[in-house]
């Protein structure tokens, strides 16, 4: 039995069709992959910045390599994947846009999860409390925060919009990681975090 | 094939196995020559299973040999890989059926310079062809096909080991199921072939060697063997750990001598590694195996495309380097990994936090040995070799 995953990533699993193949970018400690191939027989690999992450990744028997997702996607061929995946991670690249074009020539989806910049509580506290906000989605002060390119729900369909990317899905999250159905405009406003399928149009 | 062997073939043999093959269709070499009949020795542990999908193939580095986990024959040392082979290790012989091969060109009982041509009778010594990692690859090959054994469960290997391993991968992706080249590269680099030239030299400027027709003489290049394995000692250090162990001590003595013997403690140990090297090691040998890690190209191999060699691989990979390692730097082993890459292939990459230089993939390594078990109990699950205990 698969061990029960975060929301966000049980969200992105729930995405993959069984079978298939995946690069999940950023893996973290490994815990979305190993649930893709342990739940969904997904042929699963891993790129992690941290070398520490991905020593412990390989000695829990999944295939992960040291690598940045701003240089080290440009390696992989064309369509080598079903999906690429990027949780979290995406306002921390350099070259936002220059990722997810390359997630979308190395995989035939992406997958991308980000927190919401325009989340009422970020509004609430850069307006009222003049101050660089501090969430449970964003913890970091404004000085030592790895996030470069925060952007809003609506920043991101705009970019999708804009690449030519077609919207498979589109996933928000309250501050309680529960669903929300709203129009979006007010998801923009209630939503914490978001998921993302895209596909190359 | 087995008149005329030297002391240390002929302890080698008695403690190991061997097979004559390329007596009906010889190797054809990367040189262009015909070898054959050739004596290829090697040694096992553990049990091949029923169907044949436990076997596990350690590629030995350069001065090492086919005694990788038992009592070396000649000097009477523990197995070079005991810290990774062995009962309860990650290497179990209770679970894998292991075999190391000695490489051909070597000089514990597979056919080497030392050897005599079949078709004159007399002395190879410098006649000897040289040869390649892929021909020390084929000849392996060759071995497991006498042996019946269809494809291997795993290619394991560091330095010259680890280039063995990549030239299994690529020569042979059907018979390899994963493959772990530990502490290596796709290429031997100018500098590795500069320190490998320093150490020929040496064991040719030795009026002993004589031409390489020393036995005939009965002279011995021990002291030109020596220097070249002094050398070669140095590059396998790192600077760290050679001033963590030496540092500036004196040998056996309080003050400096203002001579030229041995003062510091790391001439000593220097000065002792050559000594007992040339119990164990043929000057011949060392040139044509140095000579061998030297040719190794795997892009040059393939249109000087790293990733062509791996097109269309279903191996899994597992690459492991050290970061004191100088003389096979991370960077070599994460070009094989963008290559990989590059061909879609499953690869995992890690590099272990060391001060120990490149010899630490011998050494007791933790993180090497959780990386290693991790892995294999992930490619033993696919492969569907049962759980491990």
């Amino acid at each position: 039995m698969a061990a029960p995953i975060r929301v966000d990533l049980q969200l992105i699993a729930d995405m993959v069709e069984p079978g298939t193949r995946a690069l999940d970018v950023g893996c973290g400690d490994g815990a979305l992959l190993a649930h893709l191939m342990n739940a969904k027989r997904v042929d699963a690999r891993g790129m992690e910045l941290s070398q520490a992450g991905v020593n412990a990744c390989v000695a829990n028997g999944l295939s992960v390599i040291q690598g940045d997702a701003d240089t080290d996607l440009r390696d992989y061929p064309d369509a080598a994947f079903d999906y690429v995946i990027l949780s979290q991670t995406l306002q921390a690249t350099r070259e936002p846009r220059r990722v997810l074009e390359q997630m979308l020539r190395v995989g035939k989806h992406a997958i991308v999860s980000f927190p919401n910049f325009a989340h009422w509580q970020v509004r609430l506290r850069l307006v009222f409390g003049g101050r660089m906000p501090e969430t449970a989605s964003l913890p970091y002060k404004w000085y030592d925060t790895p996030n470069i390119h925060l952007c809003s729900i609506d920043d991101f369909r705009a970019l999708c919009r804009t690449m030519g990317v077609r919207i498979e899905r589109a996933i928000v999250l309250n501050s309680t990681s529960r669903r929300i159905n709203l129009p979006p405009l007010l998801a923009n406003l209630i939503g914490e975090q978001a998921v993302f399928l895209l596909r190359r149009d | 094939m087995l008149d005329d062997l030297t002391d240390a073939e002929r302890k080698a043999l008695a403690q190991c196995r061997h097979a004559i093959l390329g007596a009906d269709r010889p190797l054809r070499l990367d040189c262009g020559v015909d070898l054959g009949p050739y004596r290829v020795a090697y040694q096992t542990y553990g049990m091949l299973n029923a169907d044949k999908s436990n076997a596990v193939l350690v590629c030995h580095p350069l001065t090492c040999d086919q005694f990788v986990a038992d009592r070396h024959p000649v000097t009477g040392k523990d197995g070079w890989w005991e810290s990774l082979i062995g009962a309860g290790k990650v290497l179990d012989p209770a679970r894998y059926f292991i075999i190391c091969i000695n490489v051909l060109g070597h000089c514990m009982g597979t056919t080497g310079p030392q050897g005599h041509d079949p078709s004159t009778g007399r002395p190879w010594n410098l006649r000897f062809p040289v040869v390649t990692i892929g021909d020390m690859v084929r000849a392996q090959a060759a071995l497991l096909d006498h042996l019946g054994i269809p494809d291997l469960f795993c290619v394991i290997g560091g330095s010259m080991g680890g280039m063995q391993v990549l030239e299994w991968a690529a020569t042979y992706p059907k018979r390899v199921f994963s493959a772990v080249p530990i502490a290596c590269a796709a290429h031997h680099s100018a500098q590795n072939i500069a320190f490998h030239e320093v150490g020929r030299q040496a064991i040719m400027a030795d009026p002993e060697w004589k031409g390489g027709d020393y036995r005939l003489h009965q002279t011995n290049p021990a002291r030109g063997l020596a220097v070249a394995r002094m050398t070669a000692h140095i590059t396998y250090l790192s600077e760290q750990a050679l001033q963590r162990k030496f540092g500036r001590a004196l040998q056996n003595r309080d003050a400096l001598g203002f001579g030229f013997d041995a003062d510091f403690q790391v001439e000593s140990y220097l000065r002792h590694q050559g000594s007992t090297f040339v119990d164990r090691f043929d000057a011949n040998s060392y040139l044509y195996i140095t000579r061998a890690m030297d040719y190794f190209d795997l892009a040059g191999a393939h249109g000087d495309v790293l990733a062509n060699a791996f097109k269309g691989t279903t191996t899994r990979f597992c690459l492991m380097s050290f970061t004191s390692d100088w003389l096979f730097p991370t960077r070599e082993s994460r070009a094989v990994v963008h290559a990989l890459n590059a061909a879609a292939a499953n690869v995992s990459f890690v590099e272990v936090d060391s001060d120990k230089g490149h010899d630490a993939f011998l050494l007791d390594e933790p993180e090497m040995f959780r990386t290693l078990s991790g892995f294999l109990k992930g490619a033993a699950t696919v492969r569907g070799l049962g759980s491990v205990s």
